[in-house]
């Protein structure tokens, strides 16, 4: 299921489809992975997507406008999107970046965010 | 990083990822906090992105730094573009030429303990970003 971007293996569990972003993605990268993430949520019609950025040691403009662009997406498709995973560090930039990921919800971990996308559901 | 000096040269997005490695690695290596160094390195992530995508490429240069007793990486820029005809209107927040969301500039300088642009139509763009490490 991997694409271009190499080895980054998108699963859909339980109706949501759950990505953990490598460090070392460029945007291009970064770019493939969010068409795959669309391919796919259209593909299983999945109620969530679950985005762990753990390894991301930064989020800069360019990615964090990607996480709130696959959230309005995947929103559009009736699917919500969960970030989970943020660094304490990452959180204090994006704070100065002026980015506040309106938009984009978090949660502390995978296992609570599709908690919270299946009891959505029901 | 023996002489203290690493230069990437900037031509497309995987330059950009490099140069963020570099940065990261000089970081470390005065021992900057994590906070300190994931604020340099999205920092230079933004100026080396801006220098692909607006300023036909370029190059970065690291160099470590010590005074008084404090170390510091500073990074140098250069891009080969058409230079930014009003430097004061691009460092405000969600000013954008293109298709950013213009807060990569303005977001960068707060970031890091020193910024300075130059800019011009014939020398291009030229930004020096500095973090100590603490």
């Amino acid at each position: 299921m991997a694409g271009a971007s190499g080895s980054v293996p998108i699963v859909t569990i339980a109706g949501c489809v759950v990505v953990a972003i490598r460090d070392d993605l460029d945007d291009q990268d970064i770019l493939t992975l969010q068409d795959e993430l669309v391919e796919e949520v259209s593909r299983r019609s999945a109620n969530g997507v679950v985005i762990d950025i753990s390894s991301l040691e930064i989020v800069d403009t360019f990615a964090g406008r990607m996480l709130g662009a696959m959230a309005q997406m995947a929103g559009m498709m009736n699917a919500r999107t969960i970030v989970v995973g943020m660094r304490p560090a990452v959180a204090m930039t994006l704070v100065d970046l002026g980015m506040t990921l309106e938009g984009v919800e978090t949660a502390l971990n995978a296992d609570r965010a599709i908690e919270a996308i299946r009891a959505g559901q029901a | 990083m023996e002489d203290g000096r690493t230069a990437v040269t900037l031509a497309s997005a995987q330059d950009v990822a490099y140069a963020r490695e570099a940065a990261k690695r000089a970081m470390t290596e005065i021992g900057a906090s994590t906070v300190r160094r994931t604020k340099f390195v999205t920092a230079v992530s933004e100026i080396a992105r801006n220098a692909v995508i607006y300023g036909r490429g370029g190059r970065i240069v690291f160099e470590i730094r010590e005074q008084g007793g404090v170390r510091s990486v500073v990074a140098e820029c250069s891009d080969r573009g058409p230079g930014i005809a009003d430097v004061a209107m691009a460092l405000t927040d969600g000013y954008s030429t293109g298709k950013g969301l213009g807060r990569g500039l303005g977001g960068a300088k707060r970031l890091v303990d020193r910024f300075e642009i130059r800019s011009s139509e014939t020398t291009g763009t030229v930004v020096i970003l500095e973090s100590r490490a603490r």
